[in-house]
């Protein structure tokens, strides 16, 4: 699949993992990620077969590890949290390298570390894996209105065109010596929003039109 | 900011899930009578703008930078049934196919950052419409309020649901300072954008914008036939 198709997360692949039906690999991921979030935080043992079958996981894929963990960084904010937590979480204190910490916050934050570490793998796992047009057919499969899943299909399919739309927008700015440091610069970008938000309104009542001329009663083909 | 996995425990999550998927139903119905059967591509192309402007980077100064949410910017551009529509699907795409946001937290996030910013920005927004002079001019401001409004209330809400199922026993008036006092200020630029993006696109095609067309329809077909009133102020 060439550049700019699919989606940035998805890596091509013929592994099992890649051809699992969608739906199924969600449910998985639901069920997973359920039990993970439900296990309490002080079973450590419980947290290393997780983080195994993750590993299993991907190594069946064959997606690279550091492809996986180079896309972690949406993560980042939330360590953040994590390492705040022991700091200003209350309860008894504990000392760590000489300095006193919540002896709860420090849990909490290493468990908010784990459980999300392995929820951004996890969900990571299944975006790598997965076709965005498979993932629709599973979604449709696991019974998500059909309505919702046309809106999704529309989102997914256009979603290239407006981001490029935008990013063509960002070469037309900056080639006239625009560049924004400061709030003085957010009206030209809140203008290019608004010029963004018309563009792809139109666009949409130009697509509903071409459907409309190609037959379209409000329901999908299959 | 999406919640991850495991910030919340279970019984939360589910709950947040509960509410999520009922009132994505609710607009599945409702949406209909926004959009008849336009629904999926325009609702589609506006998940799409949402997407894309969440991507559009906001510089505050000292190189940090914020971007749009846009939950009342997408409630007052094409409806909040509609737009709640679309920051669900945004929320869902992002998490499936971007790993962003905890999938056992997407009923947490559709719920803050989509039920909450929109409901809330619409409800002041319509207020405001209400009680203001009925003229095209206030309607960014209105919007922008209303923006800057459904910030902190979002915020506070994670507060409550935190208190509810949080994982660590942070005080709770300390956290509520903290977030509605970031979130206060992040409000300001949401409010600030809100007004500014809706204002442009007032100023080209005023008759996209769902929340001005009460105001649209008041007005009246004017025909100025007399050469001596050129000048006259329009509308």
């Amino acid at each position: 699949m060439g550049a700019g198709h699919g989606h940035t997360l998805h890596f091509h692949g013929h592994s099992p993992v890649h051809r699992a039906p969608a739906h199924l690999k969600v449910l998985a991921l639901l069920g997973f990620m359920l039990v993970v979030v439900a296990t309490p935080r002080d079973w450590y043992a419980a947290f290393a077969v997780y983080l195994a079958a993750l590993i299993v996981v991907v190594g069946v894929s064959r997606v690279p590890p550091t492809y996986l963990l180079k896309r972690t960084v949406v993560e980042v904010p939330f360590v953040l949290f994590a390492v705040l937590l022991p700091f200003v979480a209350t309860g008894p204190q504990t000392e760590v390298l000489g300095v006193s910490v919540s002896q709860h916050g420090l849990e909490a934050g290493i468990a908010l570390l784990v459980k999300g570490t392995l929820g951004v793998l996890a969900s990571l796992t299944l975006a790598a894996t997965t076709e965005p047009q498979d993932l629709l057919v599973g979604l449709e499969r696991l019974r998500l209105p059909q309505q919702l899943v046309q809106i999704m299909a529309f989102m997914v399919r256009y979603l290239d065109v407006v981001t490029d739309e935008m990013r063509r927008m960002k070469v037309a700015r900056e080639s006239r010596g625009f560049s924004a440091r400061n709030p003085r610069h957010w009206p030209v970008l809140a203008r290019s929003a608004g010029a963004l938000f018309i563009r792809s309104y139109e666009r949409g009542e130009r697509v509903h039109l071409a459907m409309l001329s190609r037959g379209y009663t409000g329901r999908m083909p299959r | 900011m999406h919640v991850p996995d495991g910030f919340l425990d279970a019984p939360t999550s589910v709950a947040t899930g509960v509410v999520a998927a009922a009132a994505v139903g609710v607009a599945l119905v409702k949406a209909r009578k926004e959009l008849d059967d336009r629904t999926a591509p325009m609702a589609g192309l506006v998940a799409a703008f949402v997407f894309a402007v969440q991507m559009l980077n906001f510089p505050v100064g000292a190189g940090t930078s914020g971007h749009l949410m846009g939950g009342a910017l997408a409630a007052v551009l094409v409806g909040p049934w509609t737009g709640l529509l679309c920051l669900s699907v945004v929320f869902i795409v992002q998490c499936l196919l971007f790993a962003d946001g905890g999938i056992t937290a997407l009923g947490t996030n559709i719920t803050l950052m989509g039920i909450t910013t929109v409901a809330v920005g619409w409800l002041v927004f319509k207020g405001l419409q209400l009680v203001m002079p009925k003229r095209l001019s206030l309607t960014a401001i209105q919007a922008g309020i209303g923006a800057f409004v459904s910030v902190p209330v979002a915020s506070l809400l994670f507060v409550l649901l935190y208190a509810a199922g949080g994982t660590a026993d942070i005080p709770l008036d300390t956290l509520a300072t903290a977030m509605v006092g970031v979130h206060v200020l992040i409000g300001i630029g949401e409010g600030i954008i809100t007004f500014l993006a809706v204002g442009a696109i007032l100023a080209v095609r005023p008759d996209l914008v769902y929340g001005a067309r009460p105001i649209l329809a008041r007005r009246e077909l004017e025909i100025r036939s007399t050469a001596t009133k050129t000048t006259g102020a329009s509308a």
